[in-house]
């Protein structure tokens, strides 16, 4: 598959052809019967201080994605290029590749890559005080100093909007809102460069979600931290992100900046999410797009492009070739046979 | 189809929480209409008592909640009769045969999917054992056996067609292969398909009115609009009148005719959806309007947020309860007086001191 990686200005990460497969094991003998193809030879790439938003139907691989980026799974196939300071030191920068690192030295990128995710209530351990909560990974990479991290611990609350005090208590005194703030804070305590963003958002109210979304773009533009927003909220996504990756079975199918995405939508799987989105105006009379049936079981996907079985553009083609990932627009990429022939419809 | 027929009035609803740290007023004096085949949307952030009240309507509240004042009133009518009785639902025995007819059968729930719902506050408590499983699908029984239980119970028919009534409907919700699905078992279905059946259910039984409490809030987009449009083709084939609750403005502004906004167990203002979104008077209407992030064309500005968080319901601010938070806030007026229900012009209401000679 060919790169989309075209510009290779501030790439800070860049992911080439990813994959990762579960395996459906059956049995006594957990004999392996197929793979579940989570995230399916995917490539994109982010720039420094840059948001990429990534959306699509849940199960479509974008947490995995996320994850074995990481490596909190291990990839099955792909690269993923990271520009590490750490890793360089001295104040220089080096392009590795997470894929083939040791333990040892995804540790140290560990402190670059952190990850905010969805669930406030689960993901914070119920024992532990605040203070403990936002101090652990500096402990876990033998960053902590008695003397200097209390004071960046406080500095760190106060950024995300709670108070010195909150220190000493636990999360379940806390609401939705500051739960997620004290995650936001945890992920923060490390100095990372990027973070991993999943549903972030989605358990808020809108008021918090509001508030949550403008404290994660003020620490964007303070610390010049670059976003992967994980989200199925197109409005929320389009409001936070850059550029926008539309993801469906395990495969990117289209990435564009977020305004020309959303205006001009090249894959008729996004034209068909775009047009699902609720617009919150009384007068707004909705032409929908319905989708037939349900997301494609990545276990068994079906021939040809994974869409095609409830795309209303479908074509002979469709159901035979599995359609090349290709710019077809400066910086707007799309896996469609019929891209360049059909006039979608945008929000 | 005449115009505006009531159906459920709530008047004065007052629901109370008594636990160790004290009283939460969780629904403190609400008061509304639901007319027939039309869509009365509820919104406000969680807590703020949307889903208690819903409840109250059918005697559900859990415990240790009690309703402490007001009443519910239903006008029923048999089908196809014009003949019409008002029954006064809070004065009924919460156990009692005629609640069991109403709840389920004439008046349809749906809740937000258990499963994946991120506020387990109904875990434990509800006293009403069959109200579990009119919104709960049970883990070990098939998904069909449950549906057609449901539908005989509510409906005059054989066995086999409450089957083909449950295939029938989980075709509607949009179950791929709804012949075989019917024979699944709760798990073997995801997320988004388990809250497709509940809709499914609760459908199946043509109720006069369904109470849809977040109903789409966990799904996708996609399946979110099948499930509207299902809602909607209901609403005209059958005249069901609809109490949608959510805190989606998106969804709320598609669905609802006429919208309720709730903070802190208070009505603070009710118009049409038109007038709610174009020319809405609460200040807290205003800013939830403004805080939600529009698609379509990049402003790249900030979202304008409500300040703060929702107060402690231990100890609830003087005056009126959004004062702390209120960009229109008047000091030494909001923060001593409560104000008042008022009607402002036609149908809409408006609690605001903003809107009163004080
Ligand atoms: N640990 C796992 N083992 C097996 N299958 C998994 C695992 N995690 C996710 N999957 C499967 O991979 C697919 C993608 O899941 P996920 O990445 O969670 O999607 P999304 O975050 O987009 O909702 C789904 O079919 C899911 O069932
Ligand atoms: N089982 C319960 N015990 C104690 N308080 C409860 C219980 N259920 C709800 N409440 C309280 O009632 C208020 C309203 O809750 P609810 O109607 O569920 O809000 P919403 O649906 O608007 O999110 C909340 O403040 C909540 O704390
Ligand atoms: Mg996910
Ligand atoms: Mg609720």
């Amino acid at each position: 598959m060919a790169a989309p990686n075209t510009r290779t200005d501030n790439i800070l990460l860049d992911v080439k052809g990813l994959k990762k497969y579960f395996p459906i094991q059956k049995g006594f003998l957990r004999r392996v019967v197929g793979y579940v193809k989570a995230v399916d030879d995917v490539t994109f790439f982010v720039r420094e201080g840059e948001t990429l938003g990534l959306v699509g139907e849940s199960g479509c691989g974008k947490t995995t994605a996320g994850r074995t980026i990481i490596r909190l799974y291990e990839p099955t196939g792909g690269q993923v290029f990271f520009k590490s300071r750490l890793m360089a030191g001295g104040g220089e920068e080096k392009l590795i590749n997470l894929a083939g690192l040791d333990r040892g030295q995804m540790k140290l990128i560990r402190r670059e890559i952190a990850m905010i995710f969805q669930d406030p209530i689960n993901s914070l351990n119920p024992r532990m005080t605040v203070g403990d909560i936002i101090a652990e990974p500096m402990v876990i990479h033998g960053q902590y100093r008695k003397d200097e991290s209390e004071a960046i611990i406080i500095n760190l609350l106060q950024r995300v909007g709670l108070r010195p005090d909150h220190l000493r208590r636990y999360p379940h005194e806390f609401s939705g809102g500051q739960r997620q703030r004290i995650g936001i804070a945890r992920a923060l305590s490390l100095n990372p460069r990027l973070v991993i963003c999943d549903e972030p958002v989605s358990a808020l109210d809108v008021s918090i979600q509001a508030q949550t979304l403008n404290l994660l773009q003020d620490l964007q533009r303070d610390f010049n931290l670059a976003y992967i927003f994980v989200a199925h909220d197109l409005s929320v996504v389009q409001h936070i992100s850059n550029r926008v990756a539309v993801m469906y079975v395990g495969k990117i199918v289209e990435m564009a900046d977020a305004e020309e995405l959303y205006l001009y939508p090249l894959h008729p799987y996004t034209e068909a999410l775009m047009s699902a989105v609720p617009k919150a105006d009384p007068k707004y009379k909705s032409d929908r797009i319905i989708m037939q049936g349900d997301v494609a079981d990545p276990s068994n996907p079906p021939s040809g492009c994974y869409f095609h079985p409830r795309c209303r553009y479908a074509v002979d083609i469709c159901s035979k070739q599995a359609p090349e990932f290709r710019e077809l627009k400066p910086d707007h990429f799309v896996a469609c046979h019929l891209a360049q022939d059909l006039k979608l419809r945008g929000i | 189809m005449t115009a505006n027929e009531l159906l459920v009035q709530i008047q004065n609803l007052r629901v109370e929480f008594d636990v160790r740290a004290g009283i939460v007023k969780a629904v403190d004096g609400v008061t509304f209409d639901i007319y027939r085949g039309q869509t009365l949307g509820v919104i406000g952030e969680s807590g703020c008592g949307k889903s208690i009240t819903a409840r109250a309507i059918l005697q559900m509240v859990p415990k240790p909640g009690k309703i402490t004042a007001g009443q519910v009133l239903y006008h029923r009518r048999a089908k196809g009769s014009t003949q019409t009785d008002v029954i006064n639902i809070s004065k009924l025995d919460p156990d009692g045969q005629l609640i069991r007819e109403i709840r389920g059968g004439e008046i349809g729930m749906i809740f937000q999917e258990p499963m994946s719902s991120l506020t387990p506050v109904y875990n434990a408590g509800s006293h009403i054992n069959e109200a579990v499983s009119l919104h709960r699908l049970m883990p070990l029984r098939k998904v069909g056996d449950q549906m057609a239980e449901t539908i005989r119970a509510h409906r005059k028919v054989t066995k086999e067609e409450s089957r083909q009534i449950a295939i029938e409907m989980l075709r509607r919700v949009g179950i791929p292969k709804p012949e075989q699905r019917v024979d699944s078992y709760p798990h073997q279905l995801s997320g988004g398909q388990r809250q497709r059946v509940m809709i499914a259910i609760a459908l199946s039984c043509q109720p006069v009115m369904l109470i849809a409490d977040e109903p789409t809030t966990a799904l996708d987009v996609s399946i979110e609009a099948q499930i509207l449009d299902i809602m909607r083709e209901m609403q005209r084939n059958e005249n069901m009148a609809i109490m949608f609750i959510t805190h989606n403005l998106g969804v709320i502004a598609e669905m609802a005719k006429e919208i309720v906004v709730m903070y802190m167990g208070k009505q603070v203002e009710r118009a049409s959806t038109v007038d709610i979104f174009y020319d809405p008077k609460h200040p807290y209407t205003r800013a939830l309007l403004q805080s939600i992030p529009k698609v379509g064309r990049k402003t790249g500005t900030r979202l304008a947020s409500i300040e703060g968080m929702v107060p402690d319901p231990f100890n609830l601010p003087t005056g009126c309860v959004f004062h702390p938070r209120c960009p229109s806030f008047m000091p030494g007026k909001c923060d001593k007086i409560a104000p008042t229900w008022k009607q402002l012009v036609g149908d809409h209401w408006v609690s605001c001191l903003l809107y009163e000679e004080v």
